[in-house]
């Protein structure tokens, strides 16, 4: 069955009642714009992640792949982004296959503000949505109740002032791709360097009627600097008050082993 | 933030929740103590440059979302040598203004003739201001204003200084009040981000920039104005307009639009 | 269209996922009034050596997403005998509602210079501790809304510093954290001042196990201790960064040291 599971809200309620608030989820708080250029658009976004106060994830990603020449920014409840951009990409996939054409930036955005309006505002995804389809480049933006701008060049998230102040006062038309990523990546870095809720790196997304081209940490201008000295510990610096030693050999008698291939992937940022 | 001036020194929303406006409406809650600012003054910005400060705000006074007043001078000079500009309550404004009056007089009273400098530098000012902000917060009674106040410090190096409703006070090379915290402070700040940096700029590199915030705050403040009131402090007093009009302004974006969503034609 | 700027979370954006009209505990609706407090963010961090006691902040003011300042200073000198306080002998670092830890530092530091003009000396860091504390509970039912530390040298030249918290109880301690990011600095410094948990290797088995002995630290390893606490808290707190503000107070008076920290 497809939606969500409403079995616990009356019990929610009840607990709210009685005071317990509710758990918070983790917001992109975020600057995300996007801006349409003379053979294409570019969206971009910052890459903190935050849980109140707290930064959650220094390098997440908010540009969200909808089809292959569409793409979108999300700002808002990090969850809601990507669910809502996966199901929509998802159902735009199957509606492509079975018209058989490429799928339409307006039927993703229309899609989007359908599914958001019928959770009234309780799906909190703000969104960026940019492409290009036959019938040409288009610039969206999608808000968490289902209304909808069309504009050269948006703004959104905590960081949507500082990045509009840059396209209000920089912004012109007729822009080439190099002056549109320049530009795209200057509203991202006022919200950076401005607004608490957004840090850490730049993301962009090219999109021409041609290619997509995901530029991902286009600008870094925030590494974490080295510790001035090393903070190991040396061994047996924990105390051990009694020991057990379980051979490999021997731990399938507690549970059950699978022996699983050791592959390189992305791997946690730790200090040396 | 909500930097409307009716949000200021309500608790935040994401620390108590939502806050319930109708408690706003007197009809069926006793009428308390506190207040509530009604006639209102946007964003007020300020810079610093080598040899002075310029600061500028618009004229409008706002009554809720109405442009009830359209010619509120909000930038005030105190003794020739600092200005002080108004955000927020406009009563409150005309009640500090008169104060400062007064204090001036007796200032120039006080003060020698051979020696017609002002005794109180903007940053004596600033301090008094706050101090004064402050006590009234703290009898719960505030002065629902946040001000710049902009000149010299006792170093006679160029000063601008932020006082709210709370007393916080801070400094900074460029400020700005209320919206004009998010919309123009970043622009601000690429123009000059620290003391350093302002002392290289000019006069009229600090106009220009002020001249290019105060066009963006008008394009994107739904409480802006289109006429505003621009001072410029130096050494050798305060040079004060209060009819500037926004010149060059674009509306370019416009041209490409067609509805929001779908429509085509 | 729609409101352009509506999606602020702190404005209304991603909240309770259900219209909640604000409530006391009991279900009562809540009075309508002046909140006279805000929250300024940032951190402080003391740190007490053998003969010095360095105290930090950063210097980043905030009021809820937007940056104030990016140079607002948190750890003032106190109780010089002048407005300069070139000769002053005690740093006090605030931490929280800015207009507050303003206000307190004023206060304190007056009291500190008629110590001085009636006694021709300036006061001791055990007797300014202690009237600090007077001061904070004075306000008991309208506290002084911050998180404050004093730091100095005490009358054997030992360093000393006291924490307190917004109305007046205080404890002379090695080392504390302050602020917003108190609780990611704090852990640091229990391992790092403190050594807690952390015993000698090889020392013996079970309880016979030692523990890693304490020791005042030196200056250089102090000053690397607080300048990775904070480059720490500034990658996890969006409060902390800008600049970071170090007190060194030695028997020849205070040292100020301005670095600077990522501004994001």
């Amino acid at each position: 069955m497809p939606g969500f599971d409403f079995s616990n809200y009356n019990r929610n309620l009840a607990l709210h009642a009685q005071g317990v608030p509710l758990p918070k989820a983790t917001s992109t708080g975020t600057t995300i714009v996007g801006c349409i250029y003379d053979g294409g658009v570019v969206i971009a976004a910052d890459t903190r992640a935050t849980a109140g106060p707290i930064v959650a994830d220094k390098n997440c990603e908010k540009l969200h792949y909808i089809a292959p020449q569409i793409w979108c920014a999300g700002a808002g409840t990090a969850a809601d982004t990507e669910f809502t951009t996966a199901l929509i990409s998802s159902q735009l996939e199957l509606h492509a296959l079975s018209t058989g054409r490429k799928p339409r930036v307006v039927t993703c955005m229309t899609m989007l503000k359908q599914h958001l309006f019928r959770y009234q505002g309780h799906i909190g995804a703000y969104l960026v949505v940019a492409g290009c389809d036959p019938t040409g480049t288009h610039l969206f933006t999608v808000h968490a109740h289902g209304s909808t701008d069309k504009l050269p060049y948006v703004t959104m998230g905590s960081g949507s002032l500082a990045a509009m102040s840059v396209f209000e006062s920089q912004w012109k038309p007729d822009l080439n791709e190099e002056e549109a990523i320049k530009l795209a990546s200057n509203a991202i870095l006022a919200g950076v360097w401005n607004d608490l809720g957004s840090g850490s790196n730049v993301d962009v997304a090219v999109i021409t009627k041609d290619k997509t081209t995901l530029k991902r940490n286009y600008i870094t201008p925030n590494e974490k600097s080295a510790k001035l000295q090393s903070y190991r510990f040396p061994k047996g610096t924990t105390a051990v008050l009694n020991e057990k030693i379980i051979k490999k050999d021997d731990i399938g008698r507690y549970v059950s082993v699978q022996e699983v291939p050791v592959e390189g992937g992305d791997k946690m940022e730790v200090d040396a | 933030m909500d930097h409307r001036p009716q949000a200021w020194g309500r608790p935040r929303d994401d620390v108590y929740g939502a806050y319930d406006h109708s408690f706003m409406n007197t009809n069926s809650h006793p009428n308390q103590h506190t207040q509530q600012p009604l006639v209102t003054g946007t964003s007020v910005l300020a810079v610093k440059y080598k040899d002075g400060v310029v600061i500028a705000a618009d004229n409008l006074g706002s009554y809720g979302s109405f442009a009830r007043f359209t010619d509120v001078k909000r930038l005030h000079t105190f003794q020739d040598t600092s200005v002080v500009g108004f955000s927020g309550d406009i009563s409150d404004m005309q009640y500090i203004t008169r104060h400062l009056h007064q204090k001036s007089i007796e200032e120039s009273y006080a003060s020698s003739s051979a020696n017609k400098k002002s005794r109180l530098s903007a940053a004596n000012l600033h301090t008094y201001l706050s101090k004064m902000l402050y006590r009234r917060r703290s009898k719960m009674d505030p002065l629902w204003n946040h001000m710049l106040v902009v000149g010299f410090d006792d170093d006679e190096k160029p000063f601008v200084g932020s006082a709210d409703l709370l007393g916080t006070t801070f400094t900074a090379p460029t400020l700005a009040t209320g919206i004009g915290s998010m919309l123009a402070q970043p622009l601000l700040r690429t123009y000059a981000g620290t003391d350093e940096e302002a002392a290289e700029r000019t006069k009229e590199e600090a106009i220009k920039v002020i001249q290019e915030c105060m066009k963006v705050l008008f394009y994107r403040d739904a409480r802006s104005q289109e006429t505003y009131s621009l001072a410029v402090v130096s050494r050798e007093g305060v040079e004060m307009k209060t009819s500037e009009k926004l010149e060059n302004m674009s509306w370019a974006f416009a041209d490409r639009i067609k509805g929001y969503g779908t429509q085509t034609v | 269209m729609s409101a352009m700027f509506s999606q602020n979370p702190v404005m209304n954006g991603p909240n309770y996922s259900f219209s909640d009209a604000p409530r006391t505990n009991n279900g009562e609706f809540r009075e309508h009034r002046f909140n006279p407090y805000s929250d300024n963010g940032g951190s402080t961090l003391a740190i007490a050596g053998a003969d010095f006691c360095i105290m930090a902040g950063d210097t980043r003011h905030t009021s809820g997403y937007s940056i104030n300042s990016r140079m607002a200073p948190k750890v003032f000198r106190i109780g010089g005998s002048n407005s300069d306080q070139s000769d002053a002998t005690i740093a006090l670092s605030v931490c929280g509602f800015a207009a507050d830890g303003n206000a307190l530092r004023d206060q304190l530091d007056t009291v500190c210079k008629i110590y001085r003009y009636r006694h021709g000396k300036p006061m001791s860091v055990h007797a300014c501790a202690k009237r600090l504390s007077t001061i904070l509970y004075n306000k008991r039912f309208f506290p002084y809304y911050t998180h404050a530390m004093l730091g100095g040298i005490d009358e054997e030249g030992k360093g000393a510093v006291y924490s307190y918290d917004p109305v007046g109880s205080y404890e002379r301690e090695q080392c504390r954290a302050g602020g917003a990011a108190a609780s990611l600095i704090m852990p640091f410094l229990d391992s790092n001042v403190n050594f807690k948990n952390q015993y000698v290797p090889g020392s013996g088995v079970g309880h016979e196990l030692k523990e890693r002995e304490r020791h005042p630290l030196s200056r250089p390893v102090v000053e690397t201790i607080v300048k990775d606490a904070f480059d720490g808290a500034v990658e996890r707190h969006i409060e902390v960064g800008d600049n970071l503000q170090m007190m060194v107070i030695t028997k020849d008076g205070i040292e100020e040291i301005m670095l600077p920290l990522k501004k994001d």
